[in-house]
């Protein structure tokens, strides 16, 4: 239990998907400039990582391997994300319109997120078992949900200060990011 | 004249990274040295110009409805093919590069240019392109290392990737000078929002006098 739990606060704080790995930069900047959008990218990306870890995980270890074709393990990945990003977005337009007009528009963008095919390689990668997998798969996602709320309401308020011109828009959020990763550097060795 | 100027425009006016904001995971994680910023580079230039090629030479055959499933097949197959040259020839840029090798099939500059040039245009066009935007990333990501190798290691070199031979490395700060800050995430974060503005105002400084 312990070392999950430890698992768990390393992947959200310490190796922080987007401020310390540099992933998932786009969403990132793009999504962050409203708090509700924000919200609703982050349950999205949350769902497609823990269900297409989960997919591509089994279909590793009960195709791939058997086979001996490892090597194919990124082409397998990518299509498995984009499949299940495409069924998913069926899927709850189908059955719950309230939620499809929630995340509707954040689930195509989540194929080109680079965290979802990082994870699942992070998962062959690292030999997790089950449980393990599940645990990072649902942990990096939190990770990054927190960074990107955090982004958002500083970013609220950066809409009304006064900022050079040239950093106006990204430049600026860029600058935000980095003093966010400073903080966040205060993190390392909490476990 | 036209080819020339869609060549040049990836450098600074349709910059990928800095100016359309394209590709950045990869450019913030791997230009701490100049070493693995231009083992990027060349591997980027490799897949774009391939998929592009290839994409532009099936654009009639691929069905529309299923086109963007195509792209990521033949980016991805393009990608493990690069992955393993690099990890059979030059071990030191591959442990440097780590998983952004993997994570070039999504690099949105490559699905970006197949989806807004190859699929509409012919072979020679679409080579010429990959180059351009290719060179443009490169482009970028040197600046980002020579900043950052400088800054933060004092020092500047370049190495042999295949044999890890030494081709020049000088010392430009002296050692207990350098800045650490710059060597990680902090820095790529701060040095990459100096770039970008950099080319927001010099471009805010062309359209005004285009104005007057």
């Amino acid at each position: 239990m312990g070392e999950i739990f430890s698992m768990f606060i390393a992947a959200v704080l310490i190796n922080n998907i987007v401020l310390a790995k540099f992933l998932g930069i786009c969403p990132f900047l793009g999504v962050s400039n409203k708090l509700d959008s924000a919200f609703g990218m982050s349950l999205a990306v949350i769902f497609v990582i823990v269900g297409a870890s989960i997919m591509s995980y089994g279909i590793y270890y009960m195709v791939l391997v058997p086979l001996g074709i490892e090597y194919m393990m990124l082409i397998t990945f990518i299509l498995v994300i984009a499949t299940f990003v495409q069924f998913t977005e069926m899927v709850i337009k189908k059955y719950s319109p309230g939620l499809y007009k929630a995340l509707g528009i954040y689930l195509p963008l989540i194929t080109t997120n680079c965290v979802v095919l990082q994870v699942t390689l992070d998962n062959i990668a690292n030999e997790f078992n089950f449980v393990n997998m599940l645990v990072y798969s649902f942990a990096v996602p939190i990770g990054f949900m927190l960074v990107l709320l955090l982004f958002a309401t500083i970013r609220e308020r950066l809409e009304t200060s006064d900022i050079p011109e040239a950093f106006k828009g990204n430049p600026i959020a860029l600058v935000v990011a980095a003093i966010m990763a400073l903080t966040f550097s205060a993190f390392a060795g909490l476990v | 004249m036209d080819r020339m100027k869609n060549f040049k425009a990836g450098f600074i006016d349709e910059n990928p990274v800095f100016g359309l904001y394209l590709g950045i995971c990869s450019t913030l994680a791997i230009t701490t040295t100049l070493n693995s910023a231009l083992g990027m580079g060349v591997s980027v230039i490799a897949v774009l110009v391939f998929s592009n090629v290839i994409i532009s030479m099936l654009r009639k055959i691929i069905p529309d409805e299923i086109r963007i499933p195509v792209y990521i097949v033949v980016i991805a197959s393009l990608v493990t093919i690069v992955e393993m040259l690099i990890h059979a020839y030059s071990p030191s840029l591959y442990s440097a590069l780590g998983s952004f090798i993997n994570l070039i099939v999504v690099n949105c500059i490559i699905m970006g240019r197949a989806e807004a040039f190859a699929g509409q245009n012919n072979v020679f066009d679409s080579a010429l392109d990959g180059i351009g935007m290719g060179l443009g990333y490169t482009f970028s990501l040197v600046a980002m290392s020579l900043i950052r190798q400088i800054l933060g290691t004092g020092a500047i070199g370049l190495s042999n990737p295949f044999t890890d031979e030494v081709i020049f490395n000088i010392q430009i700060i002296p050692s207990g000078y350098e800045i650490s800050l710059f060597n990680n995430n902090v820095g790529a974060f701060i040095t990459f929002a100096i770039l970008a503005a950099a080319l927001a105002a010099y471009k805010n400084k062309k359209s005004k006098e285009a104005k007057q």
